[in-house]
C-alpha cells in the first residue's frame, strides 16, 4: 500500500507540474494529459421494514468505490494508468474488490502499418462473439487483458490484431497458471477500401474472421457430481473460432457472425463436454423517417471463460449481448433480461417512425413512434440416451440442433413509445409495455416463481417554464397477478440550466401481497454540474433489483442511505 | 483508518489535478482511432473535420435517455444553426453489439442530420476520457476542443449554440 501510494503520488505530482515545465521543455511540446476520475460513496443507515440490519451491511456503513484515470500522450505515443479504490466495495459489488490499487496500465505507440500495446488493453474482434474485453464501471466488470496486443495495417483496407495475456480478476495476481492464458487472433478486410475498383460501390462489404484460445493448466479435475467424487479429463486448450461479414447497400444493412466453441467443460455449464456454437445475425433498413430493423440470435453452450470455475461476471472472454430492448423507466426496468450462455434463442425487431412537422399525422411540431417486440426462449436439447440426464456433469451433456427453440420461454417483451410535441412549451412521451419474465431461468431458480407477466405504462411529461428552467414529470405503472404484484411511480425532476437538477421520486409497491411489504421506496437528488465535473446527492431508498448494461446484469441488494457521486473529466 | 486518509487525501488531490484547466489539459488535436461509420467503413477520428467551422462532438447511446433528448432537441433547431454558425455535429454512438445495429434505423428513424458514427468498444471514447454520457465537446476549426459538458438538460442548447457563437467572435469561453 505504501509503495503504490508514494507511486501514485508521484505521478500525480509529475502531472500537476506539468504545465510549469511544458514551455520549457522541448520533449515536452505537444504532449497532453487526460483523464477521469469517478467516487461513488454511501453513507447506509438500518431500515427493519427492509430487512437492512447491522449484519446485512457486514458492520460496514461507509463504503465507497472510486477510480482515477490519467493518460499522458506525446505523438505517436500514450501511455496511461487507473487507480482504483474500494473501501470497502459498495452493497452488490463483489467482496473481492476490497482494496485500492493499479489494476489497469499501459504503454501504446501506433502510426498508420502498426499499433503496439504492452499492459491493459480492452479489444473487441467482430461482435465480440469470440474475444470482447471491456469495462462497465456501474457492473464492477473489468475484463481487461494483461499483455501484448499488435495491430498490423499491412494494406488499405486490411487489419491484423494479435493478443496474448491474461485477464483481470478482482486484485487476485496471476501466478503458477491460476487462470488460463489466452491467445487471439482476427483479420478483417474491406474489400471496398482494399480493391481502388470497389472504392465507389453502392455496395460495402466487409469480412472478418477470428480464432482464440485459452490455455487453462490441469489435465484433470475433480468435480462432486450426485454425491459421487468425479475425476475428469481437461481440455488444457480451449479454442473458439468463427467467421462474419458485414453486407451494406444504401440504407440496408446485414451482418452476421457465427462463433463455434470446443469442448469446454466449465462450472457454468455443469462440466459436461459438448461443443459450442452461436450465430448472430441483423438486418436493417433505414429511409428518413422510418427505421427497421430486425436481429436473431441463437446460442448453445456459449460461456467462455480464462477460468472455467468462475460462474459470475469476471474473466469472461466473449461477450454475448441480450437482443431484448434495455429500457430505462424505473418500472419498466424491473425486470430485465439477462443472456442465458448455456443455451437461448432469441428474435427480436424494431420500427422507428417520425412524422415531421407540418405533415398530415406529424402536425403542427411532429410525431414519433417506436414500436419494439422480442421473444426469448430456451434451446431445444434431446437426451443423449436413456440413462444420461439432460447436462449431466462428465457427459456430453444433450444433442440439439442448429437453430433448435425450445418450447420454454425465458422472455418476452412488446412495446410502443409516442413522443409527442404538444407545444413549445409542453411535450410528452408515452409508452406501453407487456412483459413477460422467467423469474426462474433469469435469476437461477429451480421451479420456484415461474414467468411474471406484467403490464407496464409510463407517461414521461416535460414543462419547459422559461428556455432554461424546466420540469419534468414521470407517472409510472406495473401491474402483476404474480411476484410483488403492483407497483406505482412518480418522479418530479427540476432542472436549471446548465447546472443543477432537482428531483424527487417514489416508487409504492401497494399490490404486495405481504401488508407488511407494501413499502414506499421514495429517493430524493440534487446535482451539481460544471464543464465535465458532477456533483450529484442523493438519499432515500433503492428497492433490490438487477442492474443492466448491454447483455451483462448485476443483482443490487435494497438499501437505504445517503449516496455521493462525483465525475469529472478533463 | 491511515489508509482510508491516504486514500482520501489522493482523491481530493486527483479532483484538484481535474479542476485545473492548464493548457495542457486541453485537446490540442483529437486522438486517431478507427472507429465505423454506420455502413460499416472504417473512419479515423482525427478526420473530424469541418473547413475550418466549429464542430460539435456528442457521445451518446441509443439507450440513453438524456442523450436522445439532447439530439432531438437540438435537431429541431439544427438547420439554423447551420445557416447561422456553419457548425457540423458529429454523433458518436457507444451502443455496442447489443444495439448498435439499431442506430442506423434510430437516427433516419428521427430523422437527424448529424454525421453518426459508431464507437461499440469504447476506443473513442476512453482516449477522449469520456465517462457518464451525454458529453458534448466543442471544437473550434483548428480542430482543438475548447470547451465540453456533461449531461443534459433542456436549456443546455442554448449554451451551446451560445458558446459556438462566442467561439466564432474569439470571445473566451468559460
Amino acid at each position: 500500500m505504501n509503495k503504490l501510494t508514494y507511486f501514485v503520488l508521484g505521478v500525480v505530482g509529475a502531472i500537476s507540474l506539468f504545465p510549469l515545465n511544458a514551455s520549457s521543455q522541448d520533449l515536452l511540446k505537444g504532449s497532453e494529459v487526460h483523464g477521469s476520475m469517478q467516487m461513488d460513496a454511501a453513507y447506509y443507515l438500518k431500515d427493519n421494514k427492509m430487512g437492512i440490519t447491522d449484519s446485512t451491511l457486514g458492520g460496514k456503513l461507509i463504503r465507497m468505490n472510486a477510480f482515477t484515470e490519467v493518460n499522458y500522450s506525446l505523438g505517436n505515443f500514450t501511455a496511461g494508468m487507473r487507480f482504483e479504490a474500494y473501501l470497502p466495495p459498495l452493497t452488490g459489488y463483489d467482496a473481492q474488490y476490497n482494496g485500492a490499487g493499479v489494476p489497469y496500465w499501459y504503454a501504446n505507440y501506433k502510426n498508420d502499418f502498426i499499433d503496439i500495446t504492452a499492459g491493459n488493453f480492452y479489444e473487441q474482434f467482430g461482435n465480440g462473439m469470440i474475444l470482447r474485453t471491456y469495462q462497465e464501471w456501474t457492473l464492477g466488470v473489468d475484463n481487461s487483458i494483461q499483455g501484448i496486443r499488435v495491430k498490423v495495417m499491412p494494406f488499405k483496407g486490411v487489419t491484423f490484431k494479435g493478443v496474448y495475456g491474461i485477464q483481470r480478476y478482482y486484485w487476485d495476481p496471476y501466478k503458477d497458471y491460476n487462470r488460463g492464458i489466452i491467445k487471439g487472433f482476427d483479420g478483417d478486410v474491406n474489400l471496398n477500401e482494399l480493391f481502388a475498383g470497389m472504392a465507389d460501390s453502392k455496395v460495402k462489404l466487409t469480412l472478418g474472421g477470428s480464432i482464440v484460445s485459452d490455455f487453462q493448466q490441469g489435465s484433470t479435475k475433480s468435480i462432486t457430481y450426485d454425491g459421487k467424487l468425479l475425476s475428469l479429463a481437461m481440455p488444457e486448450n480451449v479454442a473458439n473460432y468463427g467467421g462474419r461479414f458485414n453486407l451494406n447497400i444504401g440504407g440496408f444493412n446485414w451482418q452476421t457472425e457465427y462463433a463455434h466453441k470446443i469442448n469446454d467443460p466449465n462450472a457454468r455449464n455443469n462440466y459436461i463436454y459438448k461443443g459450442g456454437n452461436g450465430v448472430f445475425t441483423n438486418l436493417s433498413w433505414s429511409q428518413k423517417g422510418l427505421g427497421i430493423q430486425v436481429m436473431s440470435k441463437w446460442i448453445d453452450n456459449m460461456s467462455y471463460k480464462s477460468d472455467r470455475s468462475v460462474v459470475n461476471n469476471m474473466v469472461d472472454i466473449n461477450y454475448l449481448p441480450a437482443i431484448t430492448k434495455q429500457h430505462t423507466y424505473a418500472l419498466a426496468s424491473m425486470y430485465p433480461y439477462a443472456t442465458q450462455p448455456n443455451g437461448e434463442v432469441g428474435i427480436s425487431g424494431t420500427v422507428t417512425l417520425h412524422f415531421p412537422k407540418n405533415s398530415p399525422l406529424g402536425g403542427k411540431t411532429g410525431l414519433a413512434i417506436a414500436a419494439n417486440f422480442s421473444q426469448v426462449n430456451g434451446i431445444k436439447q434431446v437426451r443423449l440416451n436413456d440413462s444420461t440426464l439432460i447436462g449431466q456433469t462428465g457427459t456430453l451433456g444433450y444433442k440439439s440442433t442448429f437453430y433448435g427453440a425450445g418450447n420454454q420461454l425465458y422472455y418476452q417483451d412488446a412495446n410502443l413509445e409516442v413522443s409527442k410535441k404538444f407545444s413549445k412549451k409542453w411535450k410528452g412521451a408515452f409508452t406501453y409495455l407487456h412483459q413477460a419474465y422467467n423469474k426462474d431461468v433469469v435469476e437461477g431458480h429451480v421451479d420456484q416463481y415461474g414467468i411474471v407477466y406484467s403490464h407496464i405504462g409510463v407517461a414521461d411529461l416535460a414543462w419547459s417554464i422559461t428556455p432554461k428552467h424546466n420540469l419534468r414529470w414521470e407517472l409510472q405503472g406495473l401491474w402483476t397477478k404474480q411476484d410483488k404484484g403492483n407497483w406505482v411511480a412518480g418522479l418530479v425532476e427540476l432542472t436549471i440550466s446548465p447546472a443543477w437538477f432537482f428531483s424527487v421520486m417514489d416508487q409504492y409497491n401497494y399490490g404486495n401481497s405481504d401488508h407488511n411489504q407494501r413499502l414506499n421506496y421514495y429517493l430524493v437528488s440534487a446535482g451539481y454540474t460544471h464543464h465535465t465535473s458532477r456533483l450529484a446527492l442523493s438519499w432515500g431508498r433503492q428497492r433490490e433489483g438487477i442492474i443492466c448494461v448491454g447483455g451483462v446484469c448485476r443483482y443490487v441488494p435494497a438499501t437505504n442511505g445517503v449516496t455521493l457521486t462525483l465525475t469529472s473529466s478533463f | 483508518m491511515i489508509n482510508k486518509i491516504r486514500i482520501i487525501f489522493l482523491l481530493t488531490l486527483l479532483s484538484s489535478v481535474a479542476f485545473t484547466q492548464e493548457s495542457v489539459f486541453k485537446y490540442k488535436k483529437l486522438p486517431s482511432v478507427s472507429i465505423k461509420d454506420v455502413k460499416g467503413q472504417t473512419f479515423k477520428t482525427d478526420s473530424i473535420v469541418n473547413n475550418g467551422k466549429p464542430i460539435i462532438i456528442s457521445f451518446w447511446a441509443t439507450w440513453c435517455k438524456p442523450c436522445v433528448r439532447e439530439l432531438t432537441t437540438i435537431s429541431d433547431v439544427y438547420d439554423e444553426w447551420v445557416k447561422e454558425t456553419g457548425v457540423k455535429l458529429y454523433a458518436i454512438s457507444v451502443d455496442d453489439s447489443r444495439s448498435m445495429t439499431l442506430v442506423a434505423p434510430m437516427v433516419n428513424g428521427k430523422g437527424w442530420d448529424y454525421t453518426v458514427l459508431l464507437d461499440p468498444n469504447g476506443d473513442f471514447k476512453r482516449a477522449m476520457s469520456v465517462g457518464p454520457i451525454p458529453h458534448t465537446f466543442l471544437l473550434n476549426g483548428k480542430g482543438e476542443v475548447v470547451w465540453q459538458h456533461t449531461s443534459f438538460s433542456e436549456g443546455d442548447e442554448l449554451n451551446l449554440i451560445e458558446m459556438v457563437k462566442k467561439l466564432l467572435k474569439g470571445e473566451e469561453l468559460k
